[in-house]
C-alpha cells in the first residue's frame, strides 16, 4: 500500500517538498516506516531524533499503519 | 476553561489577559515569548515558525487539560503564532488564572516548558549568512 507522509520543519527541507508517498507492505509498523524513510532520505539519520504522528497523535514504534491514516514526520520540535 | 489558538495573525496580549480574568481569580500569570535579536552571541535577523496545526492544537489542548488536573486553575490560554516574526515580536502567549498565585506560577511554567518539548511547532533562525532549524541536530 502507499502512504502519504506529511513533513514539517527540517523534514520538509530534507524531502524537498511538504509530503512524500512511500510504498510499504500491508500492516507496516511505525518502526518499519521510519527505517524506510531513513533509507530513502539518509539525512534524517543526522537529526537529533524524529517521531511519527498518526492521525495527529504521536505514534509508538509498534503501531500498525492503515492506508487511510494521516501520517506525519515530526522532527525535533522548537516552538515557544 | 481552555482557549487554544495557532494563528498567522499577531497575538493580542491584552485580549489574552482579559480572557483569563475572572471574579474568582486572585492571580493571573502570563508568559510572553518574544523574538530575541541574537542566539549565542550571533545576530538573528528574524524567526520563522511553522506548525502542524491540527496536531499542535490537540497537543496544546492536552497540556491545558493536564494543567487543569494538576492545579486548581480557573482558565488556561495558549496562543502560538506561525509565519515570519521580526525581532521583538511575540510568538507565544500563555496565560492562566487561579485563586492563588502559587498554582498560577507553577502551571504557567509547566505549560511553556512542556509546550517546547511536545507541541509540533518548529522555529527557524535566520542569520545574515544562513538559517538553522532550532534543535534539529545534536
Amino acid at each position: 500500500m502507499k502512504v502519504n507522509v506529511l513533513a514539517f520543519g527540517i523534514a520538509k527541507d530534507i524531502f524537498g517538498k511538504p509530503a512524500v508517498a512511500v510504498e510499504v507492505e500491508e500492516n507496516t509498523t511505525v518502526a518499519t516506516l521510519k527505517s524506510a524513510l531513513e533509507a530513502q532520505f539518509p539525512r534524517l539519520k543526522q537529526l537529533s531524533s524524529f517521531m511519527i504522528a498518526v492521525n495527529s497523535e504521536y505514534a509508538q514504534a509498534d503501531n500498525v499503519l492503515q492506508a487511510r491514516d494521516e501520517i506525519a514526520i515530526i522532527p525535533p520540535v522548537s516552538g515557544g | 476553561m481552555i482557549d487554544i489558538k495557532v494563528t498567522e495573525a499577531p497575538l493580542d496580549i491584552p485580549a489574552c489577559i482579559n480572557w483569563v480574568m475572572s471574579p474568582q481569580s486572585g492571580g493571573i500569570d502570563v508568559f510572553i515569548g518574544t523574538v530575541r535579536d541574537a542566539t549565542q552571541g550571533k545576530p538573528v535577523l528574524r524567526l520563522e515558525f511553522e506548525a502542524y496545526v491540527p496536531m499542535a492544537m490537540r497537543e496544546m489542548t492536552k497540556l491545558a487539560e493536564q494543567a487543569l488536573e494538576k492545579w486548581p486553575l480557573h482558565k488556561v490560554l495558549l496562543h502560538h503564532r506561525t509565519g515570519v516574526l521580526p525581532i521583538g515580536d511575540v510568538p507565544v502567549v500563555i496565560a492562566v488564572s487561579a485563586a492563588h498565585r502559587a498554582a498560577a506560577f507553577d502551571a504557567c511554567r509547566f505549560l511553556i516548558d512542556t509546550l517546547k518539548q511536545t507541541v509540533p511547532i518548529w522555529k527557524k533562525e535566520i542569520f545574515e549568512d544562513g538559517e538553522v532549524w532550532v534543535a534539529a541536530h545534536p
